[in-house]
């Protein structure tokens, strides 16, 4: 069945829209990706001659080594403690009725609000103040603050999506609370959980703005590294590393989806 | 029985449920008021009433789901009314069944027993022998959600039953089923109850339900529990007005009382006299409007004019398969027009719409109550 000819060309051009805001979308890592394996020392588009040499080089080079190192070691905890604060906060919210609940919700889903900078020299100011030094623990309790409302919010759609009545069926059955959480409450949340943690390892594994205030020479994460390097050089080696970046977190996410199902818990879906 | 006075013992078997007086608020509200309940043992009890008339607040309170505001919760003889939902040895089935997503049929079924801590080759046995009292055996490995509807409630009941509970609690569990499937899991939830012997409560706000499958029925409104009685008396000797209009279809017809004896009334309506209980009618003068409660089925139709009948005009035939329901109007006896339930087809080319009948009531199962609201 034929529809008349405006409703077509409605259609046609709606795809076209949507086909353009795709194509926006993935531009800029189509545009790195192609530099990257340019084979002259300049970041130049497109290039006129293809190889490996700085893959190479981004793997190699001793600040992205160690940058990568301490964005790691910053990025597990960060997103570990994350995760245990934001799922018990996400618990408290979501379970119990109390003052200034509201209030306590707001003030967890603020550094939303708050631009990554004013966290970071915020930080940074208070450390110079209290003498405190700018290590590890500085950067760590910053990416958690940074990530918690990631965590708590993936905590709480997941909580929000467990139909209470297995709890209840759960303790009609003879299970004790601390049993329930165990058997049934946990294991049903770990979707959401994992996905809360692996957003916030991601978040703190990319954060810059904020890490730029509190990391130091010895600490700094590699998107610092990253940025400390394109200030010196100009050649591929940066797009080479955004390449290894984008095919690292995609394989990540596939796995994750494939054997946990996040799609479940971001859509926010509940089978009957 | 009016509510909040204590049932007395009509058997000499132990109550497995009993509320004394139980009360629940929620914030300014209350949910339930003073409930007195005695189930016996082995009991099929149901709670009837329409949405928000404290039904599940009751089934809750028994399953320790919820604390009491006042009143006392006896199970098997033993005040339970402190005693947390984990140590109240009860089954229940919900109206999503709530089987855990996480586990298999077997991990499902399995799951009170593990709590109980009973050896694994018996929860075994126990578990298969749960599976063929559902009609599920092969079944064990399957997830909730690859059965439908009917099997999910079905390991629903079995995981309640394994654990041998005290009172199985079921809380709406048919609503989620289409109507061909709920007919059958009614004859089987009723037969297995019967085999087990298990004292259950059942939770519905579908009458039919109520009706067919309980041994006692507890209708409730607004909170309280309006009558007590079997489904018999239920339908037939209803207790007030919400029973009577809640359970089966009812006509109300302007009725005026007559003499009364100690227990029944006389009634005429449209001068024909008609005999009620006279319970309901005690604060009523002789002489004064009274509402007469009839069953479709207790109409019969006869020619206009009939010695004994009163006169009306056909205005709808409504075909129901097994039986024609005939609306007829009748403004004398009724603001609405009157339904009469009629056996057989005939009905329909015997009565035709438009043409005049006269209406003649049974003598028997009859119910009248004070006049309420806006008289017409």
């Amino acid at each position: 069945m034929r529809q008349p000819l405006p409703q077509r060309l409605l259609g046609i051009s709606g795809k076209l829209l949507i086909a353009a805001i795709l194509g926006f979308i993935i531009l800029p890592a189509v545009v790195v990706t192609i530099a990257a394996f340019n084979s002259k020392a300049i970041l130049t588009f497109p290039p006129s001659a293809y190889s490996f040499r700085w893959f190479e080089r981004a793997v190699s080079y001793g600040d992205f080594k160690k940058g990568f190192q301490a964005g790691l070691t910053v990025t597990l905890w960060a997103s570990t403690i994350a995760l245990v604060v934001g799922a018990a906060f996400a618990f408290a919210i979501n379970r119990y009725q109390f003052k200034f609940k509201r209030a306590l919700e707001g003030l967890l889903l603020s550094p939303l609000i708050v631009p990554h900078f004013t966290i970071g020299l915020g930080l940074l100011m208070l450390a110079a103040q209290t003498g405190l030094p700018r290590g590890y623990p500085l950067i760590v309790f910053c990416h958690v603050v940074l990530v918690l409302p990631f965590v708590m919010r993936c905590a709480y759609i997941s909580l929000q999506n467990l139909d209470t009545r297995l709890e209840l069926a759960a303790a009609s059955l003879g299970a004790s609370p601390l049993k329930i959480l165990l058997t049934v409450t946990l294991p049903l949340l770990v979707p959401g959980l994992v996905s809360g943690w692996l957003f916030a390892a991601i978040l703190s594994f990319n954060e810059f703005t904020a890490s730029l205030f509190v990391t130091t020479q010895a600490t700094q994460t590699l998107p610092v590294a990253m940025y400390n390097y394109v200030r010196e050089y100009a050649d591929p080696t940066l797009a080479a590393l955004s390449v290894i970046y984008i095919v690292v977190t995609a394989v990540l996410l596939s796995l994750a989806n494939a054997y946990l199902g996040l799609g479940k818990v971001l859509n926010v879906e509940q089978g009957r | 029985m009016p509510a909040g006075s204590p049932v007395i013992e009509d058997a000499p078997r132990r109550a497995a449920v009993q509320l004394d007086g139980v009360t629940k608020k929620f914030g300014g509200s209350v949910a339930l008021h003073e409930a007195w309940l005695k189930i016996p043992s082995g009991e099929f009890m149901t709670l009837l009433g329409p949405s928000g008339c404290g039904k599940t607040t009751l089934l809750n309170l028994v399953a320790g789901f919820l604390d009491t505001d006042g009143g006392e919760i006896f199970i098997d003889g033993t005040l339970v009314t402190e005693t947390p939902a984990h140590k109240r040895e009860i089954g229940i089935v919900f109206q999503n069944y709530a089987l855990f997503p996480h586990m298999d049929v077997a991990k499902n079924i399995g799951y009170g027993l593990r709590m109980r801590g009973v050896p694994k080759a018996e929860i075994a046995r126990r578990v298969e022998q749960a599976l063929a009292l559902v009609k599920l055996t092969g079944y064990a490995d399957r997830r909730p959600r690859q059965l439908s509807g009917g099997q999910q409630q079905r390991v629903a009941l079995a995981r309640a039953l394994v654990i041998r509970p005290k009172v199985l609690l079921l809380d709406e569990p048919f609503s989620a089923l289409d109507k061909n499937l709920r007919g059958s899991m009614q004859v089987e939830l009723k037969e297995i109850q019967r085999e087990l012997g298990v004292t259950t409560i059942f939770v519905t706000h579908d009458q039919g339900e109520a009706l067919s499958m309980s041994d006692r029925i507890a209708v409730m409104s607004a909170g309280r529990i309006r009558q007590i009685a079997t489904p018999d008396e239920i339908y037939r000797r209803p207790a007030d007005r919400f029973v009577a209009s809640f359970v089966g279809d009812v006509n109300v017809l302007k009725a005026r009382l007559g003499s009364r004896q100690s227990s029944e009334a006389v009634a005429t309506v449209g001068g024909i006299p008609v005999i009620v209980p006279a319970g309901p009618l005690n604060d009523v003068a002789s002489g004064a409007a009274i509402d007469l409660f009839v069953r479709p089925e207790h109409i019969q139709l006869a020619p206009a004019g009939e010695a004994g009948t009163l006169r009306g005009t056909v205005s709808t035939h409504i075909f129901q398969g097994g039986h024609v329901d005939v609306y007829v109007e009748a403004p004398a006896l009724s603001r609405d027009r009157i339904l009469v339930r009629l056996p057989g087809v005939d009905a329909i080319t015997r009565w035709p719409v438009g043409g005049q009948v006269g209406l003649r009531f049974g003598t028997t199962d009859l119910t009248a109550f004070p006049v309420e609201g806006d008289p017409a």
